[in-house]
């Protein structure tokens, strides 16, 4: 069969401009649309999952001193924190929302291949939250097993939320699944099949590779989530035992007989670190475009970015178990995941190694996005050297299940992918408005998020060594805990209150800013990248007015010599001679009036 | 775990390898490369829906390989019973293995314009899967009137999800048939059809396949 890219069948395509208000913006199969719709349910979730993190402080900075939170109450908020914040805020974000709105616009198409799939996804994703939301109304209220959901105990009386609350938890995952692999099959077939003319894999912004791969894992992934899910519905709901061991629950022999809850723990990792990298994934791409386009520079090493991407990609799947080193395991599969999880830190310290070099002489703008990416680098760093501890096996062993691993995983896949969060909000939010965010609001916002979470993060380290257990709902007496570390703990909590103040400030800025914000122009960062390039901003449907752009050179011409702008948008033919830069709107022959 | 590792470094190795040949021999940081227009860099000549369903196979074979992995470590375990499968899987399977068939020749006539050839093989196709999945079910009634309950054993538990989500599978497919078959009842034109039965067949085939192996480990074990 012959070449035919996509671009040149553009004929093909139709476009039914949508004409209803309802159309336009509720059942809409723009994939900008979409693309905002997930982030702000996304968000509104994350927000709730943020109050909930915030009333467990308060506990455990103040013990006893707020009767409604009980110790249920508290394993409850934990489990739909940790849930929450991992699949329903950071996947759905980076993948729903950042992937939903940047894949067609920077590689030049016009929509999604299947944006009537893509529009099921947004709302079977809606409803997965909504089920999921419910479990706080039912009798019994949310699970509170841990967002790790471990039988036996997620659905045996004594833990909260046995009887509703892990049926709707499973279910909404379920869900959830569902809508992941909708979305997904759409960003994998549309960055593979609708690129522009001229656009190559080689030339894709690394955005798109980190959404890219994060999908394939995802779609490879979330399976086994989805195995797990529906053996321990089935172990719940019709007294299988799959996972179910021979138990004595409360005096009483129950039904269950010889299951397996290590079967369900492979399952889980088998899913869960994949899920780590679907979160970083997406996080290493935008902030490496972040960090060139603000530094006026080429990312540095751009195949090798690329061949990082992959070989965590491949590699995510072979480090399962390392979250498992407390459960039991044969020595020999001990030193086997210790040593790949050692490995997959190399092309990872690869990509943090690249950031840092394409700073290096850099004429680096001090921008909201520049000072979240380059802070970005600094909790990476820091997050991924923790976890190099915790992947030795012996070192492990007194840390698991202690405050050092809440430290970890939250500077490591909470607060790294949040500050990218933030950065690409405030790259990406005048394209989506038109608008500017508030810049001084921005920086307060800054330096109020960052210095908040090391207030909160760099103590649970010492916490951890101290032997903190995590998911405690109260201390008590222990000798082992100096009265510093209750004033710690404390500390911690003000700190965690204090940065969920700031965040009201980022809140207020994105609502006021839409109508108050400094008129944004079409390419305010002056990038190079196509999502820049479109004849309106806001882009309208379709993207791309009559034609479709051409590509001509990759995503990283910043500051070439001899060209008189510090930047050569991808759509620029390679004779710099031809002026093709009008208003960072078009080139000389995809001009359109519309 | 091995099993599903196997599998999906497989499907990884497809993947990369792929993505791997795309950088190769390229210098990104030059504009107008020459070579960038050159077949098979960039765009794979297929249609976009060829790829998501081959991608969807991918994930379909995850979550089939996790399924038949917990299998194999739960087989392990002091209580694990072998049941004795119903022998009209037999008769099952050869009706799915008709409904493939059917399926491959309406691929041809659809590709060379017959219609009646068309809509004989599609509706043979899914008059077969239809039986199949009937006999399924009657298989489990066989099964539940034998006393190998759902609760019974995990054995017999994993011979009910493992089919019925073979089954929930088939049925996916069935949607799609179902809105071909409503096109070429309606007059549609054998060529306009094509590429559904295309994606139809290939599904199919895929799903014989994943039945095949299932039954084989059903009566194995
Ligand atoms: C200001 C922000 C946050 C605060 C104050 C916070 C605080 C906490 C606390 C106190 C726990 C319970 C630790 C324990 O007792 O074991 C926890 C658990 C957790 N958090 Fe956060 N968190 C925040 C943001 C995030 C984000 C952005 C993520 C996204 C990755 C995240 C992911 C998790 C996970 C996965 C757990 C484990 C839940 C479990 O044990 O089941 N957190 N967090
Ligand atoms: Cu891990």
């Amino acid at each position: 069969m012959a070449y035919v890219a996509i671009a040149d069948r553009d004929h093909d395509i139709e476009h039914h401009d949508p004409t209803t208000f309802i159309t336009k913006y509720i059942w809409s199969q723009d994939h900008k649309v979409i693309a905002i719709q997930y982030s702000i349910t996304a968000i509104f979730v994350g927000l709730v999952a943020l109050v909930l993190s915030g009333m467990m402080r308060l506990q455990l900075g103040f013990p006893d001193s707020f009767s409604f939170i009980t110790p249920n109450n508290y394993y409850q908020f934990i489990t739909m924190h940790g849930m929450i914040m991992v699949i329903f805020l950071l996947t759905a974000l980076f993948l729903g929302g950042f992937g939903n709105y940047l894949i067609p616009l920077m590689i030049g198409a016009r929509d999604m291949v299947f944006p009537y799939m893509n529009m099921l996804s947004y709302w079977v994703y809606l409803v997965s939250v909504i089920v999921l939301l419910t479990s706080f109304f039912v009798p019994g209220g949310p699970t509170g097993a841990g967002w790790t959901l471990y039988p036996p105990q997620a659905i045996l009386p004594g833990t909260p939320g046995t009887d509703w609350g892990i049926v709707l938890m499973l279910g909404s995952l379920a869900l959830f699944i569902v809508a992941f692999t909708m979305g997904g099959l759409n960003y994998v077939t549309t960055i593979l099949q609708a690129r522009a003319r001229g656009m190559t894999m080689m030339r894709l912004p690394l955005s798109l590779w980190g959404i890219f791969m994060a999908t394939v894992l995802g779609l490879l992934a979330f399976p086994a989530l989805f195995v797990s899910a529906v053996m321990m519905m089935l172990d719940k709901a019709l007294g299988t035992s799959f996972f179910m061991p021979a138990i004595v629950s409360m005096g009483e022999q129950l039904d269950y007989d010889g299951g397996s809850p290590i079967l369900f723990q492979h399952l889980f990792w088998f899913f869960g670190h994949p899920e780590v990298y679907i979160v970083a994934l997406p996080a290493f791409g935008l902030v490496s475009d972040l960090l060139s386009t603000h530094a006026r520079k080429n990312i540095f090493g751009y195949r090798m970015m690329v061949w990082a991407i992959l070989a965590i990609g491949g590699l995510s799947f072979v480090v399962w178990a390392h979250h498992m080193y407390v459960s039991g395991m044969n020595p020999y599969f001990g030193f086997f995941f210790a040593t790949t999880t050692l490995i997959i830190a190399v092309p990872t310290a690869i990509k943090v190694y690249n950031w840092v070099l394409t700073l290096w002489q850099g004429n680096i703008h001090l921008t909201v996005p520049m000072l979240f990416a380059i802070a970005f680098i600094f909790t990476f760093t820091h997050g991924g050297l923790t976890g190099i501890f915790l992947g030795n096996v012996v070192v492990d062993l007194p840390l698991s299940d202690t405050y050092f691993v809440v430290a970890h995983f939250h500077m490591v896949m909470g607060v790294s992918p949040i500050l990218v969060v933030f950065g690409s909000i405030y790259h990406w939010y005048p394209k989506i408005t038109g608008r500017m965010l508030n810049e001084t609001l921005g920086k307060v916002h800054f330096w109020g998020t960052l210095l908040g979470t090391y207030a909160i993060y760099l103590p649970m380290h010492y916490l951890g060594f101290l032997g903190v257990p995590r998911r405690y709902y109260a201390m008590g007496n222990t000798e082992f805990m100096p009265e510093s570390a209750f004033v710690l703990n404390q500390s911690i909590t003000i700190s965690a209150l204090i940065v969920a103040g700031f965040q009201l400030i980022f809140l207020y800025n994105l609502i006021s800013s839409l109508r108050n914000g400094e008129k944004a122009g079409p390419n305010p960062w002056r990038a190079t990248t196509l999502e820049w390039q479109t004849p309106d901003t806001p882009p309208k449907h379709g993207n791309w007015g009559h034609t479709l752009p051409e590509v001509h050179r990759w995503a990283y011409d910043y500051s070439v010599p001899g060209y008189p702008d510090d930047f050569i948008p991808q759509n620029v033919p390679a004779d710099p001679s031809i002026p093709a830069y009008d208003q960072g709107s078009h080139g000389p022959d995809h001009g359109t009036s519309s | 775990m091995t099993f599903a590792l196997v599998f999906l470094a497989v499907i990884m190795a497809t993947v990369i390898g792929w993505l791997l040949r795309q950088s190769l021999n390229t210098q990104p940081w030059q504009a107008d490369d020459p070579l960038e227009n050159r077949p098979g860099r960039g765009v794979i000549a297929v249609e976009p829906a060829k790829i998501a369903l081959l991608s969807f196979i991918a994930v379909a074979t995850s979550l089939f390989a996790l399924f038949l992995s917990a299998y194999l470590m739960r087989m392990k375990m002091a209580d694990w019973s072998p049941l004795t499968e119903p022998k009209l899987l037999w008769l099952n399977t050869g009706l799915l293995v008709l409904a493939s068939i059917a399926f491959q020749l309406t691929r041809s006539a659809a590709t060379r314009g017959q219609l009646p050839t068309v809509k004989t093989g599609l509706i043979a196709g899914g008059v077969c899967t239809t039986l199949f999945l009937l006999g399924q079910l009657v298989a489990w009634q066989q099964l539940n009137a034998g006393g190998y309950f759902m609760t019974g054993n995990p054995a017999n538990a994993f011979f009910y999800v493992l089919t019925a989500l073979h089954g929930m599978h088939l049925l996916g497919g069935m949607w799609v048939w179902g809105r071909t078959t409503a096109r070429v009842l309606a007059g549609a034109d054998a060529r306009s059809v094509r590429l559904s039965v295309e994606l139809c067949t290939v599904y199919w085939h895929y799903l014989l396949l994943v039945w095949i192996v299932l039954f084989a480990l059903l009566l194995s074990t």
